[in-house]
């Protein structure tokens, strides 16, 4: 068993856990928004930030960092509330995230992070991309517009359906998440159509089709039922 | 030519009017300007139709519902379905209290204080305020009109401005058995509002003689929904066309072919379009849409009160079309009576508290037109969609952009006879003009889906170009 402290309290953990997953056991909330129970950590948006006062104060992702003996963390104060405002300000500046209208209105991690946070208005001038919408697939819809690249959905169809539809095309501010080689959603051959991607989605980035405005809400922790679930392989 | 320029205000937008005088002083030219520009038929391009009435209802914050409940048809249309009958019903009591709290608006907040201080009343008196200083009952009545049309809305749609609940197919929840208990506990205060009100205009009427005559008083066609029986419609139906005589140009025309018979004019001097009668081709097929045109179009309210009223309505015109807009106000309060009385019926009725309110379909129609009544006029949402239902191209024609030739021919009107010869633009002048524009209770955000402060300008120009005044109406 290790021992670390995360905002003053002595808390434990198991070989193998990450600083997130022992401050969650503990009852320690830390914000989060590429991770979901189930997949495996990414580290791709630092929301998560936490700062190791025993490495010198080095920010890492409490995701995909692993808890080690002795470490002692800061988890929450005004620097790391700054710094996840300021990381969610350049996320709703660079794409469209048009809250009045959209199907998740209400039920989004990116704007229950934002108002958790403070961020009544964005610092940076917003860059209005023309990004395209594909509702071509007979269920569901992407809306580019809404992605925040966390790449849920290519983890919850490689690792848990299988599929391996969904990958990154392009890099930077210009990436975009593809089905197979960049063919519509609709005309996907590796699709199952089994709507893991659209419920790991933590926006309305991925949407079910016919869902109007605030309609869509998700059910993100159906992915760790489903890993949960699953009988383990004796090898 | 000379030319006066004036801001308008108390309506919900913005714009100019400008007056060109003669080598006489006289009133050559008057054109009321829509100056604000906006883009919603742009950039909803790329959307899914599922959103459409989401982001439309944003055109504006008096009137989201006439916007959503337009946009949802408009998806009907492409599902191919129709809503299932407590839907529609559902919609049609959003509608009513839609028509209840902009009427009330329109009447008490913006339009009382001229009816009622007077034309020439100390503009820093002539506002609502001012009302309720002189006339507190008349003011608290109106508040209390217009929170009951409120309450109606956001007990079926969970909030009071931009509630996303009509969807193509239908709705997204039923009324409650609270919320109908609620609504029926405050009918009767309405009813009694709505009845006082109508009073109050009637016996001023002959006060109001010189407005009557210039506020807009000139032949035209009207048009508007009617049942397919000729009963005034709100929400669906077909098209009627009277002429002034009230004789029936046409009758049953089909919302979904509006672009037969509605061209759309465009001038250089303003954003707003200018719809007319395509037969009677510009600028001689000018119509009036909105509650005037509603009561000349319909052969009867449909509720005993509002028949009984339109009875009065129609003898002001010995059965023939009423042509003056400065009566827009008493078709209005009209209408907000015949609302109330609909509420009350439809409160009673149990198949609203139904589950079954939404017809599921995928994209079966690649366009789709959505014609409605809002408070202020006929409403058209149109959309192409691709196979996909994205949204491929719109075109709105907003009940304001109907009237605006009709709002054209009533600034002239107005400006020739209140303006003889000065060269400043008079207090009274200023606030008559105003006032003209303000019958029709425009939205000129909506008309041309556009943002800006409140306020008219209102400008003379001279015989030379010069401009000799600009007045600009305190917001």
């Amino acid at each position: 068993m290790i021992t670390l402290r995360v905002d003053g309290q002595d808390i434990t953990a198991s070989p193998g856990q990450t600083i997130l997953e022992a401050a969650v056991a503990a009852g320690i909330r830390i914000p989060t928004l590429c991770h979901l129970k189930g997949l495996t950590p990414r580290g791709a948006c630092r929301i998560c930030l936490v700062e190791v006062k025993n490495w010198n104060g080095r920010l890492v992702p409490a995701c995909a960092t692993p808890a080690e003996q002795g470490l002692d963390i800061v988890a929450h104060s005004q620097r790391l509330r700054d710094l996840r405002r300021t990381i969610l300000e350049l996320l709703f500046a660079e794409r469209n995230h048009v809250c009045a209208f959209c199907v998740s209105n209400g039920h989004c991690e990116l704007q229950t992070l934002a108002a958790e946070h403070g961020m009544e208005h964005v610092r940076f001038p917003y860059r209005f991309p023309a990004l395209p919408l594909d509702a071509s697939h007979p269920k569901y819809g992407i809306d580019h517009s809404r992605c925040v690249l966390c790449g849920r959905c290519v983890r919850a169809c490689s690792e848990v359906e299988g599929a391996m539809t969904w990958g990154f095309s392009g890099r930077g501010i210009h990436t975009l998440v593809e089905a197979d080689l960049g063919d519509p959603w609709g005309k996907s051959k590796t699709c199952t159509g089994c709507g893991k991607c659209v419920q790991a989605c933590p926006t309305g980035a991925l949407f079910e089709r016919g869902k109007a405005t605030s309609e869509q809400v998700k059910k993100g922790e159906l992915v760790a039922e489903v890993t949960e679930r699953r009988p383990r392989v004796q090898g | 030519m000379r030319e006066h320029k004036i801001p308008v205000t108390r309506v919900e937008g913005h714009g100019l009017i400008t007056i060109h005088l003669d080598d006489r002083g006289q009133v050559a030219q008057a054109r009321f300007h829509v100056t604000e520009a906006r883009g919603f038929e742009r950039f909803c391009q790329g959307r899914t139709v599922w959103e459409m009435p989401g982001i439309t209802a944003r055109i504006c914050g008096i009137c989201p519902v006439s916007h959503l409940l337009a946009s949802a048809k408009a998806g009907d249309a492409i599902l191919g379905v129709r809503p299932p009958r407590p839907a529609d019903k559902l919609r049609r009591l959003m509608n009513l209290g839609q028509f209840i709290q902009s009427h009330a608006l329109s009447f008490f907040h913006l339009s009382s204080p001229d009816l009622l201080l007077g034309w020439d009343a100390d503009p820093a008196q002539r506002h609502i305020f001012g009302v309720a200083q002189a006339h507190p009952q008349i003011a608290l009545d109106g508040i209390r009109l217009r929170a009951f049309g409120q309450e109606i809305i956001e007990t079926l749609g969970g909030k009071r401005v931009h509630p996303a609940w009509a969807v193509p197919g239908g709705v997204n929840a039923p009324l409650t058995p609270e919320g109908r208990d609620r609504l029926a506990t405050k009918l009767p205060e309405a009813r009694r509002i709505a009845q006082d009100a109508l009073a109050l205009y009637e016996k001023n009427v002959p006060n109001w003689a010189e407005q009557v005559e210039t506020f807009g008083n000139f032949p035209s066609l009207f048009l508007s929904l009617v049942t397919p029986e000729g009963s005034w419609e709100h929400h669906d139906g077909v098209i009627r066309v009277v002429d002034s005589n009230r004789r029936i140009v046409a009758d049953g025309l089909l919302p979904a072919r509006y672009f037969e018979y509605i061209g759309e004019a465009v001038e250089e001097w303003s954003y707003l379009k200018f719809p007319y009668y395509k037969p009677w081709g510009y600028p001689e097929g000018l119509y009036r849409v909105g509650p005037l045109a509603r009561l000349n179009c319909c052969d009867r309210m449909g509720t005993p009160w509002a028949d009984e009223a339109l009875k009065h309505f129609r003898a002001l015109a010995a059965g023939k079309a009423v042509t003056s807009s400065f009566h827009y106000h008493y078709a209005r309060l009209i209408e907000a009576l015949a609302a109330v009385e609909q509420v009350g019926t439809y409160l009673e009725d149990p198949e609203l508290l139904s589950p079954r309110i939404r017809a599921e379909a995928g994209i079966n129609e690649l366009e789709g037109v959505g014609i409605h009544e809002a408070p202020r006029g006929t409403l058209i949402h149109h959309y192409k969609v691709d196979e996909f239902g994205v949204i491929r191209g719109v075109n709105l024609i907003v009940s304001t952009g109907h009237n605006n030739l009709a709002m054209n021919r009533t600034v002239a009107q107005i400006a020739e006879h209140y303006l003889q010869g000065e060269t400043t633009i008079p207090e009274g002048l200023l606030n008559r003009l105003e006032g003209g524009i303000r019958a029709y209770d425009p939205c000129l955000s909506c008309s041309v889906h556009a943002a800006g402060r409140l306020g008219l300008r209102v400008v003379l120009v001279g015989p030379e170009g010069q401009v000799l005044d600009e007045k600009v109406s305190a917001p």
